[in-house]
């Protein structure tokens, strides 16, 4: 699908950074029909996403990079959110409510992507890194569609 | 984020503002695990009221609260939030182990 928009923002893995890919990636979607909820529900996605590639991918070291791309095809924005960090053994496992590896953590990171985008893609490899690939589309395009078929 | 906070017999009162995740969690943690220390605190009130922001990472931080203050059998409340973080509160499923409340009064009753 053609390319309507699209930002690349590259961010050094300190938790500082958090809040300005927020900010950033909020400030993209709402080129987009999106309702106040729905952009709250993308600044939390993205947060669960790079909060899991500082974590989890680069188990908290502050000197690798974490690559954010948006996109806009149409009517849809695309997230991606990629690291090279240690990667995920069991995707599958990973993806359960509650699963965490810390006491201090819920473990409802991918249960938030899912739960507040349309589609959340996991790939990941052993020690070569996790890219998370989230679309979402407003609600308002989705009702207006079926409206007029 | 920003803590405020007083004491009301047994119970720390915390309000909370700003944004609550991963930059801050860790602080969280330890600014409210030194206050129930220092005051000899048995319960937590929990004022959202103030936050603009909450993810998992935050809610991590509310969890190990509530887990450390039923361990010494207190309890811990939460005191209203915007309706976006309420809304993500009501996700996690932490608002049925810490119940919910209008007030900081209401919530203190309750205690």
């Amino acid at each position: 699908m053609k390319i309507t928009n699209q930002i690349k923002l590259s961010i050094i893995s300190l938790p500082e950074n958090l809040p300005l890919a927020r900010v950033t990636v909020a400030a993209f979607a709402a080129q987009l029909d999106f309702t106040l909820d729905e952009i709250e529900d993308i600044r939390v996605a993205v947060s669960e996403a790079v909060s899991n590639s500082l974590i989890h991918g680069y188990e908290n070291d502050p000197n690798r990079i974490v690559n954010i791309v948006c996109t806009i095809y149409g009517d849809v924005l695309e997230i991606t959110i990629e690291d090279e960090g240690k990667g995920i053994v069991d995707i599958f496992k990973a993806m359960q409510p509650a699963y965490s590896t810390d006491p201090e953590r819920m473990g409802l990171g991918f249960t938030f992507m899912q739960s507040f985008m349309d589609k959340v893609e996991v790939q990941s490899a052993v020690d070569e890194g996790t890219k998370v690939t989230m679309r979402k589309e407003p609600q308002k395009a989705v009702t207006a569609l079926a409206e007029e078929n | 984020m920003k803590l405020d906070f007083t004491v009301d017999k047994k119970t720390l009162i915390v309000r909370v503002s700003g944004e609550l995740d991963l930059l801050v969690a860790d602080e969280f943690r330890q600014e409210v695990d030194a206050l129930m220390e220092k005051n000899c605190t048995d319960n937590i009130v929990l004022n959202l009221g103030g936050v603009r922001f909450i993810d998992s990472s935050g809610l991590g931080g509310i969890l190990g609260r509530y887990k450390k203050v039923t361990m010494r059998g207190g309890k811990l409340a939460i005191v209203t939030a915007p309706v976006q973080v309420k809304r993500i509160l009501e996700m996690s499923g932490i608002l049925s182990i810490a119940g919910l409340y209008e007030s900081e009064n209401e919530a203190l009753q309750a205690m």
